[in-house]
């Protein structure tokens, strides 16, 4: 077999820092090949560098032993690339032929060929086994019914070579068989598929052979019959980051401060229980995607949850988020930028949003400017926020370390029982988190509860005093910190093993 | 019992137009029998043309989920340049007609131009050139009266094989805008458009032209309407078309098109037009309370941007991110 797609010495760096770093392997002609790694191993890079959306900064890609240096998206569609995305590009206001045929329609008198385009949609839906009718409007579809579509477009764009991100995640049982008999037919037919997935068991089920990739390298490849599951997760397990983290300075408390019981939301996560205690960090871990951040904002009253209960210190706990603050209760949210500060305003505005009622005086409850100064000073100090002039200089003027410092600051200013800290170190550089890891281990000995939610394993088992796992939006098992182990801890979030 | 209220619910949201349609009649032809008259009738329809033609271009400009607020103002200035060729260089009016449309495409050139070029926001870009258009009018007339040559109202009062101008030109449009709409390529990328701009910029299409398209379609409409409304009275009054982008705007949602974009049709401008119409005009036979008349229309129109909103919150429910399979796994 001749290969279809080689890449050669690959590497992407973003402002100095590393994506992908000297990768090389081939794709064979009608062969799945499977690509595995953890979080932030560089798989998305390394894709967008296939697509075109993303330029290498060295190395070269052959396609059928031709140079192939595409300038844009579209290239990689012209020479036949298709990516079948975990979110569908598909218009749900239109009908699956309509879908197929939205860059181009045939036409008979300057309008729609109707008759043609059911019936070329039908061939091709029938070359995968799919019975429905082309003109079926997408959006009554089920999710799995989607992907097939999606796939049928790329079959219709005349794709050889099909790259699959995640495609079974929202997929039931059924569905997802249904896809692996496609990928499977589409194989036979002379396709070409990547697929890239967290489930390793649909990996080594479906593909020929395997890609490892671990901090943007490529760290092993071959046949899958080399590759069991647990020589896959060995491969994927990352760097020692001993030394980087501060000592625990306290024990977790007896005391329950969150308790949650059987939250259950379709679609997004099932019959979910968790409990943090006063003084305990509890490390949240999972891979992208597993519900982590869904379940953090179920229980900040963000999203609603259909079934279970919250409770704080014992309340019980429901209604909108306000009622969760009032509570005790304090979120840092992943999205920093957009979700946890208002750019443009100043520090201390930024530090008094969440307790403002509090500084109101008098009948009318104007603010007291003097105490919010008096305030806002004080946390600056303790947080070790560096700004010149906290009432002046806006928190986009920030770097990403001080910003987290200010939103944990603004939480602070209410001393909650309960801190969500969501992905709290993303965008911060190295110095900045350690001093975050210290801040959470203070606000921790001083008794809160705190649930950090992490894509890096080793932070979360340089910090946490506990890790609970999730995968496809259940729990799926907690380790102790003294009983700490990748493997075992990857094996869960990858659901390969449960409790 | 619960269940039968559910899918009687969901009828009424889904069928809001048709629902209120029928109801809207009834309720008038209860209280007054002569409403139910074909004269009555045939006024309703050639009174729900100007609105509706206006409504059909309009609804274009919605499903990309975008929103034109000049209407009113084109309705206003483009008829009024046509006036003043006509009477500059003696054009027939079918000739006026052409250089009403003409000008209305250059209007909403221009509001594309802010809209897909510069990158406004459309409700913004078309809130200033209400003014501005309207403001160009009021400057060509000196704030006056324009009269138009007496052809224009021969024009406007003529039939054509026993049906009134008015309506043939709004059958016309309606078809046209249909067909643009269900059955040419451009049509459905519009819908893709206004479903998910970036995956019809994913999928290759030229997003802005298709933008662009939707309000100059939107303006030669309004262009249209106008004219063919003053060729009823052959004049044009300084305050004409004035706050009509409501009216207009209403039509469209009432017959379906969504707010969020991606939904309505040509049919259901029509309706929409009409039933506002209905409304409109049984009111005044019904003889209710001149002050209470914008009272209960606006209610009419409210309800109907309720029932757009749960639509758009069903909607967007339905399409809602998951990360496992719905229901128990």
């Amino acid at each position: 077999m001749t290969d279809l797609l080689s890449l050669q010495g690959l590497s992407k760096s973003w402002f100095g820092i590393p994506a992908n770093r000297d990768v090389s392997f081939s794709v064979r002609e009608a062969s799945v090949l499977g690509i595995i790694g953890q979080n932030g191993a560089g798989k998305s890079t390394l894709m967008n560098m296939i697509g075109g959306v993303v330029k290498p900064t060295s190395g070269h890609m052959l396609w059928r032993g031709l140079p192939y240096e595409p300038a844009g998206a579209a290239d990689a569609t012209r020479i036949g690339i298709a990516f079948i995305h975990q979110e569908l590009n598909l218009f749900t206001n239109l009908s699956v032929a309509e879908n197929l045929y939205i860059d181009g329609f045939p036409r008979r008198m300057g309008l729609i060929d109707w008759k043609r385009i059911n019936e070329r949609s039908r061939q091709v839906l029938s070359r995968l086994s799919l019975d429905f009718d082309p003109s079926v409007e997408v959006g009554r579809l089920s999710p799995g019914e989607r992907q097939l579509v999606e796939i049928a477009r790329a079959l219709h764009n005349e794709a050889s070579l099909l790259i699959f991100d995640e495609p079974t995640t929202s997929l039931t049982p059924r569905e997802t068989e249904r896809l692996f008999a496609t990928i499977e037919n589409l194989k036979s037919q002379g396709c070409t598929i990547i697929y890239i997935s967290h489930i390793l068991s649909d990996v080594q089920r479906l593909c020929d052979d395997i890609v490892v990739l671990r901090d943007g390298e490529l760290v092993s490849k071959g046949t899958i019959t080399e590759f069991p599951i647990p020589l896959m997760i060995r491969s994927m397990i990352g760097r020692d980051m001993g030394g980087m983290f501060p000592p625990r300075s306290n024990q977790p408390q007896g005391a329950t401060v969150l308790e949650a019981r059987g939250l259950t939301q379709p679609g997004v996560i099932e019959d979910v229980d968790l409990t943090v205690h006063e003084g305990e960090i509890l490390g949240l871990f999972g891979l992208m995607g597993a519900g982590r951040s869904e379940l953090a904002r179920v229980l900040f009253g963000l999203d609603k949850c259909a079934k279970g209960t919250i409770s704080l210190k014992g309340r019980p706990l429901e209604g909108p988020v306000r009622a969760h603050i009032e509570a005790g209760m304090a979120f840092v949210t992943e999205n920093r930028r957009e979700e946890g500060l208002m750019m443009d305003a100043s520090v201390a505005e930024n530090l008094t949003l969440a307790s403002l009622a509090a500084f109101g005086r008098g009948p009318f409850a104007l603010i007291d400017r003097d105490r919010v100064a008096e305030r806002t000073e004080r946390m600056r100090e303790e947080l070790n926020i560096k700004a010149s002039d906290i009432h002046s200089q806006p928190a986009k003027a920030l770097s990403g370390g001080n910003q987290q410092k200010v939103v944990i600051g603004k939480w602070q200013l209410r001393d909650p029982d309960l801190f969500i800290l969501d992905e709290p170190t993303r965008g911060v550089d190295v110095g900045a988190k350690y001093e975050i890891y210290s801040l959470i281990d203070q606000i921790a000995a001083r008794g809160g509860g705190i649930m950090m939610i992490s894509s890096e394993l080793e932070e979360l088992m340089g910090m946490a005093d506990r890790i609970v796992v999730m995968n496809r939006g259940e729990i799926k098992g907690q380790v102790l910190r003294q009983d700490f182990d990748r493997e075992r801890i990857l094996a869960l979030a990858f659901g390969e093993i449960a409790e | 019992m619960k269940r039968i209220m559910k899918r009687l619910v969901g009828f009424t949201l889904s069928h809001s137009t048709a629902v209120f349609f029928v109801l809207i009649l009834l309720w008038f032809g209860v209280q007054a029998p002569q409403f139910l008259q074909p004269e009555s009738l045939a006024n309703i329809i050639k009174q729900s043309s100007f609105i509706g033609i206006a409504a059909l271009g309009m609804t274009v400009v919605l499903i990309t989920g975008g929103i034109d607020l000049s209407v009113g103002s084109v309705m206003f200035l483009a008829p009024l340049i046509a006036g003043m060729a006509m009477r500059s260089f003696g054009l027939p009016v079918e000739a006026g007609f052409v250089v009403a449309m003409v000008v209305g495409a250059g209007l909403g050139g221009l509001n594309a131009f802010f809209i897909v070029v510069l990158r406004v926001v459309p409700f913004i870009v078309t809130l200033a050139s209400l003014f501005v258009f309207r403001g160009f009018g009021t400057w060509l007339t000196s704030s006056t009266q324009f009269d138009f040559p007496e052809r224009m109202r021969t024009f406007g009062l003529s039939n054509v094989l026993g049906i009134p101008t008015p309506i043939l030109v709004f059958a016309v449009t309606a078809v046209a805008i249909h067909i643009m709409l269900r059955h040419t390529g451009a049509g459905r990328q519009i819908y893709a458009f206004g479903n998910d701009r970036e995956a019809a910029r994913k999928a290759g299409l030229a997003v802005e032209l298709i933008e662009a398209r939707a309000y100059i379609i939107s303006s030669v409409c309004a262009a249209i309407s106008g004219f063919v409304m003053i060729s009823q009275i052959g004049r044009l009054d300084v305050g004409f078309g004035q706050g009509r982008e409501f009216d207009v705007i209403a039509a469209a949602v009432l017959g379906g098109a969504s707010l969020f974009g991606g939904v309505g049709t040509a049919l259901g401008a029509v309706a929409g037009a009409t039933l506002i119409q209905t409304a409109k005009l049984g009111l005044v036979f019904t003889g209710v309370n001149l002050y209470m008349q914008p009272i209960i229309l606006g209610t009419v129109i409210f309800a109907a941007m309720v029932a757009d909103g749960i639509r758009g919150r069903r909607l967007r429910d339905k399409l809602a991110r998951t990360i496992r399979p719905l229901g128990s796994s």
